[in-house]
């Protein structure tokens, strides 16, 4: 059949599909079959409509029967816990909290099982033969293993990616819906609970898109850079990609579920009292959970296991350093954000007092919990980034990389340290007084492997043959601009002074400098430096710049005027503010500098998009590196390298005359590519 | 089948031996990452019952930390007896873990629930004792669940000849696992039932 008629046909039966399924959820719960109002209908079948067509456009893709399966998951749990309630005599039986709550834990799990995340390893139950997978799927078009469960590290790994910058693209977009209401003081559009909920919506979005960029270069680079065909565990791979998608689902979900108020920190007594939207938020965090937890555990596993020969740790590329130390942390730190929020959706659903001082609970233990995660999250969240920057600087500077061994470790001291400084985000909220200084004193020593990362970079850069491609633009913002973060961190982490600037929008130009230094201006220069890997084409240059300049110039401006403004009393997360405070002007600049940021963003995303069909054919090795990527084909075959190669030298011996740090082919092979007289 | 004959012949293909000792490790690392989970977990009962506890039935919290040690050292029977090709010994072993594994979370959910001061349950009015307690068995409760449900399955893989002595990775990490779940109780009970000194309701 046209593959048109079918995309119409599926439409059409998708949304009458739609409507009967509601009206039967509605039969099931005890409901009269058509709802009072409208929407609802529309709601149901618009959304049945979209994965109709989905259906018709591909019926195989793995994306499409996951939202299938998620949807029917979530249904079986409202009627669940409806019946239950029946059963059980409890009045009203059709609760909204406790049934939807019941769906949001059951929909990753029917995702999951609709997607094929879960195929192989109900079979292995039963004995069943499951052979690894190799290539894409039989007969069906190479591009839908991209849309469905694969268990290729490079498939999962531009799976990763690519969802992360549609994340951020919808983050932004959040962003830019609030801070456009903040241009001018009173309210202009938005309702006071819309506007914190996508405060809050932009903080996690964008954690999420941070946590998927990190993992899909993560995926794609490191079994590439050590020399493995794949990750250690394929299938666990795929796994946590995907319980990602529907983690993120939803997280945004929350929005119809009445939002939430608290922004991404989630500050128990407020989300305990919050619009349900809080336990879609959580539930969606918590699974979310499970991708960095299981993704972790393949890294470190590949890492310490699979690399080639003659690689011993202090042999490895300075960015599968900076993986590992971010995998530890993801390892063992996301089980306490896990636990705080699930401590407050039980608190929610059993009236129960963890949080609540009338019955004996703490508020403080909250904080203590989240933090506990979520500041070594920000060290996640640069780790990677800070990585690229050590990768990338000595192939634009032609120099070996200054102190590897100080950057290697530098790396772990983050992240251990990274664990014992989480109260500086408490100095205000009423916390034990005597942690006050040891946390101040311990947040003031983590500059110092920091530091040394600014010294090494220094060192590599000083007296280089530096060229400018657009990969080092980025790489040398995020240095710049990682140095604003880096500086506005210590007022923070003094006593007397945070007691000034806590919750100000002085905080939000510091994380702000932080995150874009450490990981988007990373990122995107590990885009453009790996983007003819990827697709074995180049991107074009001249968009490349513009990127690269509106994203700077615009962030510059941003991150200061935020800074300033919460010097001048602006609070962070207040959807409105007093115009004698004399901030208007600084507010109307933040907010063109946001557009030209996402604008710049923009741009980017069009020139990676256009430059995958039309770019220039690439080199095989464009940037003349050492690392044996460069040295197979692009893109990368299946299993990456024909022949395992072995590793003779040292890795960023840049211009010192004869090192040489793979040899290919060890086997022996090279001596018949040589002439042979 | 063509995907099967071409399996472990792509470059780079990993030897069974150090498949194993992937496993292992990962298998390590995930308990790693658990310990943390249940670490936060023994740090919020510290944080707010501080050097008290509530009156709890304490010969049943002796009874089911009993039944679960017990149980441990089934599983190392089976463990070590499917390694020795000892089906017979594997099977009835396992089984009665299982069934020790169950017994505890019944006296867990099915009898201390009914009668500590739970919320949910009881309706009992006694705040944050019996939230803390409701929360740790809880949480426990849920991991011996799943290791239950994880040794059936490896009890059936047993039962259809899928293990030996070459294949017993599925039997050992089902114990690996089975054995921490068992020693993470053994930090739990005493934090529930043993440290600090008693206040609740009569006191
Ligand atoms: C020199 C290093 C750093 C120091 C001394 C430092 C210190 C601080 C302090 C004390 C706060 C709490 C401010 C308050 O709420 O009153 C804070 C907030 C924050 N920092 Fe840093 N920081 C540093 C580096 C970083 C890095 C590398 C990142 C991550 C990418 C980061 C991300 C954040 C975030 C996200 C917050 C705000 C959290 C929130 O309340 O939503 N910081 N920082
Ligand atoms: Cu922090």
């Amino acid at each position: 059949m046209n593959r048109i008629v079918r995309i119409l046909l599926g439409f059409i039966v998708g949304f009458v599909a739609g409507i009967a399924v509601l009206v039967a959820v509605r039969v099931l719960l005890g409901l009269t079959p058509m709802p009072a109002t409208l929407a609802p209908v529309l709601f149901s079948g618009i959304g049945f409509a979209i994965l109709g067509l989905l259906y018709g456009f591909e019926p195989s893709l793995g994306l499409t029967r996951g939202f299938i399966g998620m949807a029917i998951a979530m249904i079986v749990g409202v009627v669940a816990v409806t019946h239950f309630r029946r059963a059980m005599g409890l009045d009203p039986a059709y609760a909204l909290e406790p049934a939807w709550t019941m769906a949001a834990v059951l929909g990753p799990i029917g995702f999951m099982l609709g997607v094929g995340a879960v195929t192989d390893w109900l079979k292995w139950i039963f004995g069943i033969h499951t052979p690894d997978q190799h290539g894409p799927p039989e007969g069906k078009p190479a591009w839908t293993r991209y849309f469905g469960f694969d268990q290729n590290h490079k498939v999962i790994g531009i799976q990763y990616t690519v969802t992360g910058i549609v994340l951020m693209g919808l983050a932004g977009i959040f962003a830019l819906i609030f801070r456009s209401e903040l241009a001018i003081p009173g309210i202009q559009f938005l309702a006071l609970d819309m506007f914190n909920s996508l405060v809050g919506l932009h903080g996690i979005v964008m954690i999420a898109a941070i946590l998927l960029g990190i993992g899909g270069f993560a995926n794609y680079l490191v079994p590439l850079m050590i020399g493995a065909s794949d990750m250690a565990f394929p299938r666990l791979n795929g796994f946590a990609f995907w319980i990602a998608v529907p983690s993120a689902l939803l997280i945004v979900a929350a929005l119809f579920f009445g939002g939430w108020d608290t922004g991404w920190t989630g500050y128990a007594p407020l989300s305990v009292r919050g619009a349900m939207g809080v336990n879609f938020f959580m539930i969606g965090v918590f699974f979310f959970g499970f991708s960095s937890i299981l993704g972790s555990m393949n890294l470190i596993t590949t890492t310490l296991y699979m690399r080639a020969p003659g690689m011993g740790l202090f042999r490895m590329p300075i960015y599968v350093w900076a993986v590992l130390a971010t995998a530890l942390i993801q390892l063992t730190g996301t089980q306490f954000i896990g636990l705080s929020f699930l401590m407050v959706v039980l608190e929610r659903l059993f009236d129960l007092g963890f949080f609540n001082p009338a019955e004996g609970g703490n508020v403080i233990l909250f904080q203590h919990l989240f933090w506990f995660y979520s500041h070594p999250a920000v060290y996640i969240f640069i780790l990677p980034g800070l990585g690229i920057v050590s990768e990338l600087l000595p192939v634009f500077a032609r120099k070996p990389l200054f102190g590897y061994k100080w950057i290697a470790l530098s790396s772990m001291a983050i992240a251990l340290m990274g664990f014992l400084v989480w109260a500086h985000h408490m100095f205000a909220a009423g916390m034990e007084e005597a942690l006050r200084v040891p946390f101040m004193y311990s947040t003031m020593l983590v500059a110092v492997p920091t530091g040394v990362k600014f010294f090494s970079w220094l060192g590599t850069m000083w007296r280089g043959k530096l060229s400018f491609p657009t990969p080092m633009l980025f790489v040398l913002a995020s240095i710049a601009v990682f140095l604003i973060g880096g500086l506005t961190g210590p007022p923070l982490a003094t006593v007397p002074t945070d007691l000034f600037l806590h919750d100000s929008y002085f905080v939000v130009g510091h994380f702000h400098a932080t995150m874009f230094g450490g990981f988007v201006f990373p990122f995107f220069a590990a885009l453009y430096f790996w983007y003819p890997k990827i697709t074995g084409r180049m991107y074009n240059e001249r968009l490349g710049q513009i990127h690269f300049a509106l994203q700077t110039a615009g962030f510059y401006i941003m991150s200061l005027t935020m800074a300033r403004t919460g010097l001048l009393g602006m609070r962070r997360r207040i959807a409105d503010y007093d115009p004698d405070l004399g901030i208007q002007n600084l507010h109307i600049i933040m907010t063109v500098a946001g557009f030209v940021i996402f604008f710049g963003v923009l741009v980017g995303v069009y020139n990676l998009i256009v430059s995958a069909r039309k770019g220039e054919v690439a080199a095989a090795n464009p940037w003349g590196s050492r690392s044996p990527e460069w040295q197979i084909p692009s893109p990368a075959p299946e299993h990456n390298y024909e022949e395992p190669f072995e590793v003779v030298g040292e890795p960023y011996d840049y211009g010192l005359p004869g090192s040489v740090y793979v040899d290919m082919h060890p086997s022996g092979s090279k001596t018949a590519a040589s002439p042979a007289h | 089948m063509a995907a099967d004959t071409h399996a472990h012949e792509h470059p780079g293909a990993i030897s069974p031996a150090k498949r194993l000792k992937m496993n292992r490790v990962g298998l390590w690392l995930f308990l790693l990452s658990e310990t943390f989970l249940f670490g936060g977990i023994l740090v919020s009962r510290f944080y707010l019952w501080g050097a008290t506890r509530p009156e709890l039935n304490q010969n049943l919290g002796l009874a089911v930390t009993l039944i679960l040690l017990i149980s441990s050292y089934f599983m190392y029977r089976a463990e070590t007896a499917i390694k020795h090709d000892d089906r017979g010994d594997f099977l009835r072993s396992i089984s009665v873990t299982i069934i020790l594994g169950i017994l505890f979370v019944a006296g867990v959910v099915g009898l201390e629930w009914q009668e500590a001061p739970i919320k949910p349950f009881t309706g009992g009015e006694f705040g944050i004792y019996g939230d803390i307690f409701f929360f740790m068995t809880g949480m426990h409760a849920f991991h011996v669940v799943t290791g239950v449900i994880l040794l059936m399955i490896v009890a059936y893989r047993g039962y259809k000849g899928h293990l030996s002595s070459e294949n017993f990775w599925p039997a050992e990490a089902a114990a690996i696992y089975w054995h921490f779940v068992d020693v993470v109780w053994v930090f739990f009970f005493p934090a529930l039932y043993l440290m600090g000194s008693v206040v609740g309701p009569g006191h």
